[in-house]
């Protein structure tokens, strides 16, 4: 446990040579969410680095994965949800009416929290967002581009030889990479994780993560999870969330070191939530 | 505790009390509610049981039907007695024909054609279904007249019902229907073998006939037919338009509750409010034609409608909400995701249902009785607009009548109605059985 934390300390300090130079790819100003009567989000202002992972944590309903919702508006298909304040991608509103909402979540691009391929052939999983986005020309593009998203996912070589089996038939951790590389397949700028390694074991878990710290040369990333732990060995940016408030945010080597607030602190050292 | 589990034979005292938990009363329980559910398990299936015996104990007779072979001599003389029959189509059309069969008989059983009452008596014995079949025959083909032609000819339905042993003929002549000189003719020709029971393919072709013999389910089964096509091809798109649209893209407002109400409210009303709908607007206001299988099938689409829609919704329902995310997520706008996603993962539901629902039509009686679907109809309709009736309605006119032939081809149909359904019901289920997906 302490030789981890040693490394992801290490590790953290390097991030943050990077973390300070990179520009901001998506924005949040006094975000509001209500669902019906009930408000989620009091005026949430936080900023994305490009090329980074961001992560957001917080105990359990406090905000954090109704805010990575509404970075690509997956809130829209919630009854009664309304978001209020401003949110940017590149400086541009995302919910302004003018937005495509098609267009925003193919630069926008979401892994879930439970591994959930489509009920098709692996192949087809990855292929269906450049065919439908019209990304490949023809079947060699398409190939490429699925090989291609499968490398990138470190699945290829696992499964190369099943590219036509169902993608239903992986392991937990196996489908959650193909989550990841039909995710990567649209091309998007933004990757936004929920909580992607909370249905994975152990080893799964170490994999993805591994993936996600690869990912970040090509890709913003903003992940949401429940474990210190990983919330220190993938991100370089924490956002510590509490009852619908943003209590702090810092480069994570911070976070976990000197926390400012005591809420944080608290929390990142099991005394709630 | 180890020392217990060492040594089985320490004695009971050193080993804990038991508590009582009450573990005979639970399983008392649960043995009586596996009873009850058995019983209830047994009087279902001995009612089933009974309703098949007699169904089929009643009408699998109606698949056989007697005929009597005769060496019919098609003479000219009385076909065609003025030889007009070059110039004059009619002639053909109006002959005489079962003359021809009643002196066939008689010189097979021997009766000179002078005797007039015996001759009577013998006429009865063929149906008078042979004038058309033997129109038919000389029509087809004039050159045939003059020979002699070897034709199974049906049995009158008295005589059938004698031959298959359905009437008592112990009692008093007088009392039955079939006489005991009919009766000695019938034994001497089954003793020839000229005749027999034969598969029934009348009851297949024929239509509305006042003769039970040559009265059969042609009409009923075409009328079917077409209903049931034009009920799958207006409910099935309407259903899953409807059901899509209030399950994927409508806004849940007060307007949409009202609309699902009242969508669960039609799937109640009772299936004769939809013949009246359909008398008054289909035929006395858009004027269709009374009778029509047309009209038959809109009015059980009307009655089909809501128990597609309430199919298809639980269908797409239970799609898991994980796969619209997926799609959602990977930037599918709406329509592509419930094209690619939710509606291929819906089929089967939905195919469920539509078959369900088409079953359920296909054995409606009521409300086609309103629309004038229960009516004489001889000649097999061409198209869904010329008049026809249906299986069902066809058992219950059948059902109205007296004669015991009629009894048995009432059975008989029901039996063609039940192979219908259960065959649209297995199919349900191998849908379901062969494209139900797990995730």
């Amino acid at each position: 446990m302490n030789l981890m934390t040693e490394r992801n300390l290490e590790k953290a300090v390097n991030d943050k040579m990077s973390a300070q130079g990179n520009a901001i790819k998506m924005q949040g100003k006094d975000v509001t969410v209500h669902y019906g009567d009930k408000q989620a989000l009091f005026g949430v202002s936080l900023d994305v680095p490009e090329k980074m992972v961001t992560a957001l944590i917080g105990p359990s309903g406090c905000g954090k994965s109704t805010f990575l919702r509404s970075l690509n508006r997956m809130n829209d298909t919630i009854e009664g949800c309304k978001v209020g304040g401003l949110l940017t991608l590149d400086d541009e509103d995302i919910y302004n009416p003018k937005i495509d909402v098609v267009e925003l979540r193919a630069r926008v691009g979401m892994v879930f929290q439970k591994p959930n391929p489509f009920p098709k052939s692996i192949f087809e999983n990855v292929a269906y967002g450049p065919r439908i986005h019209g990304l490949a020309k023809n079947r060699q593009q398409l190939d490429e581009i699925v090989e291609k998203s499968l490398r990138r996912a470190s699945l290829f070589e696992e499964v190369k030889d099943r590219l036509h089996e169902a993608g239903t038939g992986l392991s937990g951790g196996q489908q959650q990479r193909l989550c990841i590389a039909r995710a990567i397949a649209v091309s998007p700028e933004v990757i936004l994780m929920d909580e992607p390694c909370s249905a994975l074991d152990p080893i799964a878990t170490a994999k993805v993560e591994e993936l996600i710290d690869e990912l970040r040369e090509n890709y913003t990333i903003v992940i949401v999870t429940h474990s210190m732990q990983q919330a220190a060995r993938v991100s370089q940016r924490t956002a510590m969330f509490h009852l619908g408030n943003l209590v702090e945010v810092g480069d994570t080597e911070m976070m976990f070191t000197s926390p400012t607030e005591k809420r944080t602190q608290d929390y990142i050292t099991g005394r709630f939530g | 505790m180890t020392d217990i589990a060492l040594n089985p034979a320490a004695p009971a005292s050193a080993r804990p009390a038991r508590r009582d938990i009450g573990l005979k009363r639970r399983y008392a329980a649960e043995r009586r509610f596996k009873l009850y559910g058995i019983t209830a398990i047994a009087i279902g299936l001995f009612f089933l049981v009974a309703l098949m015996y007699s169904v089929f104990s009643n009408g699998y007779t109606a698949f056989w039907q007697t005929e009597v072979n005769l060496a019919i001599n098609l003479d000219p003389k009385i076909i065609d007695p003025d030889n007009k029959r070059a110039t004059d189509p009619n002639v053909l059309l109006t002959a005489n024909y079962p003359i021809l069969a009643r002196n066939a008989l008689a010189e097979k059983l021997g009766v000179p054609t002078t005797n007039k009452p015996a001759m009577r008596e013998l006429g009865k014995l063929f149906s008078e279904g042979v004038r058309g079949q033997l129109r038919e025959l000389v029509v087809a083909n004039p050159s045939l007249i003059g020979t002699t032609q070897s034709v199974w000819v049906l049995t009158g339905a008295d005589i059938d019902s004698a031959f298959k042993g359905q009437i008592d003929l112990t009692v008093d002549q007088t009392r039955r229907k079939v006489s005991d000189q009919q009766v000695e003719w019938m034994n001497k020709l089954k003793g020839e073998g000229a005749m027999s029971q034969r598969f029934n393919t009348g009851l297949f072709t024929y239509g509305a006939s006042s003769r039970p013999e040559t009265s059969g389910l042609g009409v009923a089964l075409i009328g079917s037919l077409y209903m049931m096509l034009i009920v799958l091809c207006l409910s099935l798109p309407i259903g899953v338009a409807a059901s899509i649209y209030l399950e994927e893209y409508a806004k849940k407002s007060r307007l949409t509750d009202i609309i699902e109400v009242n969508i669960n409210n039609l799937a109640a009303v009772p299936s004769i409010v939809f013949g009246l709908l359909g008398l008054a607007v289909f035929i006395n206001f858009f004027h269709m034609p009374r009778s029509a299988s047309l009209v038959g099938g809109m009015v059980l689409t009307l009655m089909t409608l809501p128990t597609i829609i309430i199919a298809t919704r639980a269908a797409l329902r239970a799609v898991p909400p994980s796969i619209r995310a997926a799609a959602l997520g990977v930037g599918a706008s709406k329509t592509q995701m419930v094209f690619h996603h939710v509606l291929p993962l819906a089929a089967p539901g939905i195919l469920t249902g539509t078959i369900i629902g088409l079953a359920h039509a296909l054995g409606e009686t009521a409300p086609l009785l309103l629309i004038g679907m229960v009516a004489f109809v001889a000649n097999a309709p061409v198209t869904p607009l010329d008049p026809s009736t249906a299986l069902p309605v066809q058992i219950y006119m059948w059902a109205n009548e007296a004669e015991r032939a009629f009894v048995e081809r009432t059975s008989g149909a029901i039996i063609v109605l039940l192979i219908f359904l259960a065959v649209m019901n297995i199919t349900a289920i191998i849908l379901r059985r062969r494209f139900e997906r797990r995730w």
